[in-house]
């Protein structure tokens, strides 16, 4: 295993033996300490290895993430795993704004809350949090599945594609063209999968699902003249 | 983008800390904004007296005899503690309103930083650890204060530019964001009489605060009714005498994280301002909701009871 402290290592050299790691590469196993709330660490990783991070992190932690595990074993900061491609994140403790944005795939994992615009236009990625998320979740998700095994805040899926909410507790509001959807047995196995993966021990028929009405972003002939 | 740092002690033993602990917590987040940098400390305070900081460009002659001169004005005696550009002077209770219109007749280049019982506000353009070094704030003791670290949008880079800005005897404020409805909000309190010094957009929202609690607004109702009137993002920190506020806008783009422990109650606009401080790693971490106003004092356990206290 390889340690690295991030104060004294600096962080362009930690991202950099990061980075050099190829998919063959026998040192798959690293752990950064003394984290301190520090940005972007472990960003833009490209290889099947997998990143302990001890401590809070700073915004971007897990950025663009490809094939990696990333275990954050604190809280996250603000654009924690944006625009993640494959792979995942894990974070132990709570997660700040706009958790996963753009993420094209790859799961996030939160095992405490997440906050504000949680998977804001998501795009693949799969999102599963333990406890509640903030408002503006999933604004203009287009794909990918968002679970929330408690409440969602205010405007949930505003303005959505075809990303999925599933949200065992409270939705304090829908976002425009967000609306109830039926629990499908294919519905069920999605999040079946999902729950197992990420661990947690909640029935997925406690779940609500969540999704476009389809209003808003398909084309409507009585509208031609507002073009 | 701006950093905000503010720290609340519920443990008197880390009271000849304070100063030392903030300017820590504030040179962690320079690169939030490396524009000005301010502090406002709220120390000790002294039975019928009250304290005035004033700021001069020229202090080497501005503050000359100042403190003989307002001693004549006042009719009491008038004390001052020079620090680099800033003086504090030490007057009598209620002599605040006097104090300043005398200020503006000795020397108009003079400005008003702060006014209060306990209250001291330092603020330059610069850097946190320059503007931290000139006037000595690690040496500070003090119960509670705030920081603020500046990238200016609205307006220009001056020390009139700067927060915290004190918005009535011992209250200031710093603020991480915009305000878009300023200039409109400006006329207004102009034309309700209330001073506005520059076109900077914090100012008008301290002026707007001033205003409410002159109409009789406690603090938390003041900061109430200014997620209704003012457009624009803000987290905004508040110091009273007794403690600290926060409130944040209803959309909350701005960051705030806040820690708690038996010691203290901390803010950041990031968790990087608050790693090095003592039992971290065990606090509770959480970071405030949108729309809502949190209060911290000295009389009571902060609880959510206290929300718009």
């Amino acid at each position: 295993m390889q340690t690295i402290d991030l104060t004294e290592t600096g962080l362009r050299e930690t991202n950099k033996m990061l980075h050099a790691q190829a998919a063959n590469t026998n040192q798959t196993v690293w752990t950064i300490e003394n984290a301190k709330g520090a940005h972007a660490i472990a960003c833009g990783l490209d290889a099947p290895i997998e990143v302990t991070v001890k401590g809070s992190t700073g915004y971007y932690c897990g950025g663009m993430n490809q094939q990696a595990t990333i275990n954050i074993h604190g809280s996250a900061g603000p654009g924690t795993g944006e625009n993640i491609m494959s792979g995942k994140i894990v974070i132990e403790g709570d997660a700040s704004q706009y958790l996963g944005a753009t993420g094209h795939g790859g799961l996030i994992v939160v095992k405490g809350n997440a906050s504000s615009r949680c998977g804001i236009s998501m795009k693949g990625v799969n999102i599963v949090v333990q406890g509640n998320i903030g408002h503006m979740s999933a604004f203009m998700g287009q794909s990918g599945n968002l679970v929330v095994c408690g409440d969602a805040g205010d405007a949930l899926g505003d303005s959505c594609y075809e990303a999925r909410f599933f949200v065992r507790g409270k939705v304090k509001s829908l976002g425009a063209d967000c609306e109830k959807k039926e629990m499908r047995p294919e519905h069920i196995a999605i999040l079946t999968e999902l729950l197992a993966e990420a661990g947690f021990d909640a029935k997925p028929e406690e779940f609500t699902r969540y999704g476009s009405a389809r209003k808003l972003y398909n084309f409507d002939v009585d509208n031609a003249a507002a073009y | 983008m701006c950093g905000i740092v503010g720290l609340f002690l519920k443990d008197k033993a880390l009271e000849p800390k304070l100063g030392e602990m903030l300017t820590a917590m504030l040179i962690t987040m320079t690169d939030r904004g490396p524009d000005s940098a301010g502090i406002a400390i709220y120390g000790t305070e002294t039975k019928g007296r009250a304290k005035m900081t004033v700021q001069s460009d020229t202090p080497d002659t501005a503050f000359v005899g100042l403190d003989k001169a307002l001693t004549k004005v006042v009719g009491g005696t008038v004390k001052m503690t020079v620090k680099s550009t800033h003086a504090v002077l030490d007057i009598p209770e209620g002599t605040a309103p006097t104090v300043r219109a005398a200020l503006a007749g000795i020397d108009a280049s003079i400005r008003v930083m702060s006014r209060g019982s306990s209250l001291e506000i330092y603020k330059e353009v610069g850097l946190p650890k320059d503007v931290a070094e000139r006037f000595g704030i690690a040496k500070m003791s003090g119960t509670h204060g705030i920081g603020h670290t500046r990238m200016a949008t609205e307006s220009a880079v001056t020390t009139m530019g700067a927060h915290p800005y004190n918005t009535g005897d011992d209250q200031c404020l710093v603020h991480n964001g915009s305000l878009s409805n300023h200039n409109n909000l400006r006329r207004t309190l102009r034309r309700e009489g209330i001073l506005i010094e520059t076109e900077n957009d914090t100012e008008v929202g301290a002026a707007y605060l001033t205003w409410q609690m002159q109409n009789g607004a406690t603090l938390g109702e003041a900061l109430t009714s200014s997620l209704d009137d003012l457009d624009g993002f803000f987290t905004f920190v508040v110091g009273t005498k007794d403690g600290l506020g926060v409130v944040r806008d209803p959309i909350a783009c701005k960051p705030a994280v806040m820690a708690e422990t038996d010691q203290y109650v901390a803010f950041g606009s990031e968790y990087r301002a608050l790693v090095n401080l003592p039992g971290i790693e065990n606090a509770r971490v959480w970071e405030p909701e949108p729309a809502t106003v949190y209060f911290w004092n000295h009389d009571t356990s902060p609880t959510s009871s206290k929300k718009a206290a």
